[in-house]
């Protein structure tokens, strides 16, 4: 499905369209003069894959730099050099920090042709018109500003966007069904005795705290607020709790990356963990059973978008919303979906799947054959079903999104004591 | 102008551009303030109180001297005997330059190499202990092999080790083997002339090694991260973490600390052997 003449038809009619508004001339010379323009690009490197920056060359004709860095490089970068990109692929989150410095300029949806197909928990927050918006940073809660110059977030849709969302997904916990013994349906059994010393968190605050709320909330002796947005009195019981745990021998290791979570549970060191669900797919990849497992208290989930830095105006301005349309066109999201992830707009990227790919991805139907990856590599042989189900059934139980605190810094601190414990 | 400023001129350009300078803005960012995202350039205290006034910090620095005294220990008493053997009861040449050469294996491939490799080998599931169960020496696979303290020391010793071998066969090598036949023929037992002749002559090979050692283990992060699985904490993971959350006139003043540590180490050390005299 890598070419599609139709989708690639209607791209350039659109590329026509976008420059026709705002310069004057021909689309040709708009045509012409956009090979000239390169976008830089940087975020984590989850979504900055080189088959994005080639299809862009061939698709919009422009050129597309890319740059993969951690989080928290990133929001260095956002920050404290606005001039060194022109698109910024950052995590909702991210934004709450970022936004407010007035590095991004607030996109306008008119622009944006997709818009009213986005799902809607990046505008309403409400995945469905029945659910209830999770705690933590909430992707709607930062979307939108209240106008073209205000850095101000606002409290329901604007015509304002700060990021235009291009990929989400839900977390939980990973588990070695081979090895736990027993079946696992709650975020506490991670601090099971049963498992003691077979269990790993992750070792970044901001993430590895909401896991440990989400445990602590599981076993009853915890309600929070917010665990997105944790009080003092809060973050200094869960850590006492964390301490508590650590010092019993509860865990095996704290991994930071994404490979140390990968070796972890390749090798029996542990059974269940704080996992991504790349590094889920990549266990399995080695032949070794490795589940997603879905948690009645529901996931952790997190999402990203992109961004226009402030500097950019005239042609890099409209390549630049020229880049976000075609995101949101299908094959982009296509792409995300074949890895795991979701993208915005899933009508587009159905187009751009095989209804093998899409049953299994989003609709959570046994996969009729084997299911590939984007770069052709088996990843699930025919007759499984992906862990959680369908798309409503993970992103309906979203518990928590990855979010910031207002007490940061004093979270961090206790973090570190926590490891140094 | 004369010549000597000249010859001397290259490597002071050096170490002024890339050491004294990146020190002086290390020391200046210490004193700044900074929020979750950027720097503010000022001059505040907080991040040396938070730093000193903190028991996490007290801790770490703790935990981190008992690696190094351990690692330190351990290290000279391998590399001395080490250095013993390659000096003084191997005679020919050849033979000392291919063993020396062995003392290098470790230095083959890259440290994240070796350390990931460990895991196979001391895990749960590893070789080491697959390997005590089939033999009947142990009933359940022994945990404290991998991610714990013991798999810190035992991966700086395996890495470490040949900083101390170097110095000290050195050292060794210019020994006049006449001062060991004198000691011999004046009546010294072997233990002796190890004691009184040996050991005090080496004593600048053994500085050299120990300030190798001691700045290295003071210094790591990725090392206690890796074999501890994140479990132990020590002075350079303390400043990796504040890096890695943009904390960093935290990690500044963190960082200042550090450094007047192991220099106060490496005076000490240097108090108790003159290098240069006895060189």
């Amino acid at each position: 499905m890598t070419t599609s003449p139709l989708g690639r038809r209607r791209l350039l009619q659109t590329a026509g369209l976008a420059a026709s508004g705002t310069v004057t001339g021909f689309p040709t010379v708009w045509a012409h003069n956009v090979k000239n323009v390169t976008l830089r690009q940087f975020g984590t490197g989850v979504s900055n894959l080189n088959a994005i920056a080639e299809k862009v060359k061939q698709d919009l004709g422009f050129t597309l730099q890319m740059t993969a860095l951690d989080t928290d490089a990133v929001t260095q970068k956002a920050v404290t050099q606005p001039n060194s990109y022109e698109i910024a692929d950052i995590e909702y989150f991210v934004t709450k920090k970022v936004f407010p410095t007035g590095v991004l300029q607030p996109m306008d949806t008119k622009r944006i042709k997709l818009f009213d197909q986005i799902v809607p928990i990046f505008t309403t927050g409400k995945l469905t018109p029945a659910s209830q918006v999770a705690q933590g940073t909430a992707p709607n809660t930062v979307a939108f500003v209240e106008s073209k110059t205000s850095t101000k977030f606002a409290t329901h849709p604007t015509e304002w966007a700060t990021l235009i969302p291009t990929i989400y997904n839900a977390d939980t916990l990973g588990i070695r069904p081979d090895l736990v013994g027993r079946p696992i349906r709650n975020w506490k059994d991670l601090v099971d005795p049963a498992f003691k010393g077979k269990t790993a968190i992750l070792n970044i605050p901001g993430i590895g705290i909401m896991d440990a709320a989400m445990v602590m909330e599981s076993l009853g002796t915890m309600k929070y607020v917010d665990k997105g947005n944790m009080t003092r009195p809060e973050i200094d019981k869960t850590v006492a709790f964390l301490i508590e745990t650590k010092k019993s021998g509860q865990f095996r290791a704290f991994w930071k990356t994404f490979d140390e979570s990968v070796n972890l549970m390749a090798s029996g060191e542990v059974v269940i963990q704080s996992m991504w669900s790349p590094a889920v797919a990549a266990v399995r990849s080695r032949s070794i059973p490795c589940t997603y497992q879905p948690l009645a208290e529901g996931y952790r989930a997190w999402a990203g978008g992109l961004g226009i830095a402030k500097h950019l105006s005239g042609i890099e301005l409209d390549a630049a919303y020229e880049y976000i349309n075609w995101y949101l066109s299908g094959w982009v999201g296509a792409y995300l979906n074949r890895q795991g992830y979701y993208s915005a707009v899933l009508e587009t990227a159905q187009k751009f799947m095989t209804p093998d790919e899409w049953g299994y991805w989003i609709e959570g139907k046994p996969a009729q054959a084997d299911i590939k990856s984007p770069e052709g590599k088996v990843m699930e042989k025919a007759g499984a079903v992906r862990d959680g189900g369908s798309f409503y059934e993970r992103m309906g139980h979203v518990a928590c999104w990855n979010s910031v605190m207002t007490e940061d810094r004093y979270m961090v601190q206790k973090w570190n004591e926590f490891i140094a414990a | 102008m004369k010549a000597s400023y000249l010859q001397a001129a290259p490597l002071a350009l050096i170490l002024g551009a890339f050491l004294l300078l990146p020190m002086v803005a290390l020391i200046v960012v210490s004193f700044f303030d900074y929020d979750s995202v950027q720097i503010i350039p000022g001059f505040v205290l907080t991040n040396y109180q938070d730093v000193l006034g903190s028991s996490v910090t007290w801790r770490t620095y703790l935990n981190t001297l008992r690696f190094t005294a351990i690692v330190w220990a351990v290290t000279l008493l391998v590399g001395f005997w080490v250095s013993f053997y390659l000096a003084f009861v191997v005679r020919s040449r050849v033979t000392q330059l291919v063993l020396f050469l062995v003392c290098t294996i470790p230095f083959l491939t890259s440290n994240i190499i070796r350390m990931i490799s460990w895991v196979p080998f001391l895990g749960r599931e590893g070789l080491l202990n697959t390997a005590l169960l089939r033999l009947g020496l142990i009933r359940s696979p022994l945990e404290f092999l991998l991610f714990s303290d013991f798999a810190v020391v035992l991966a700086y010793v395996h890495l470490y080790t040949l900083f101390m071998v170097t110095p000290i066969f050195n050292t060794m090598m210019r020994i006049d083997r006449r001062f060991i036949e004198a000691a011999i023929d004046g009546g010294a037992r072997p233990w002796q002339v190890i004691a009184y002749v040996v050991v005090p002559l080496s004593k600048p090979g053994i500085a050299i090694g120990s300030i190798f050692v001691v700045t290295l283990v003071m210094g790591d992060f990725i090392t206690v991260r890796l074999m501890s699985g994140g479990q132990s904490a020590s002075v350079g993971l303390m400043i990796a973490n504040q890096i890695s959350l943009l904390q960093y006139p935290a990690a500044c003043a963190n960082a200042v600390v550090l450094l007047a540590v192991v220099l106060l180490m490496i005076a000490t050390i240097l108090r108790i052997v003159d290098i240069r005299k006895e060189l």
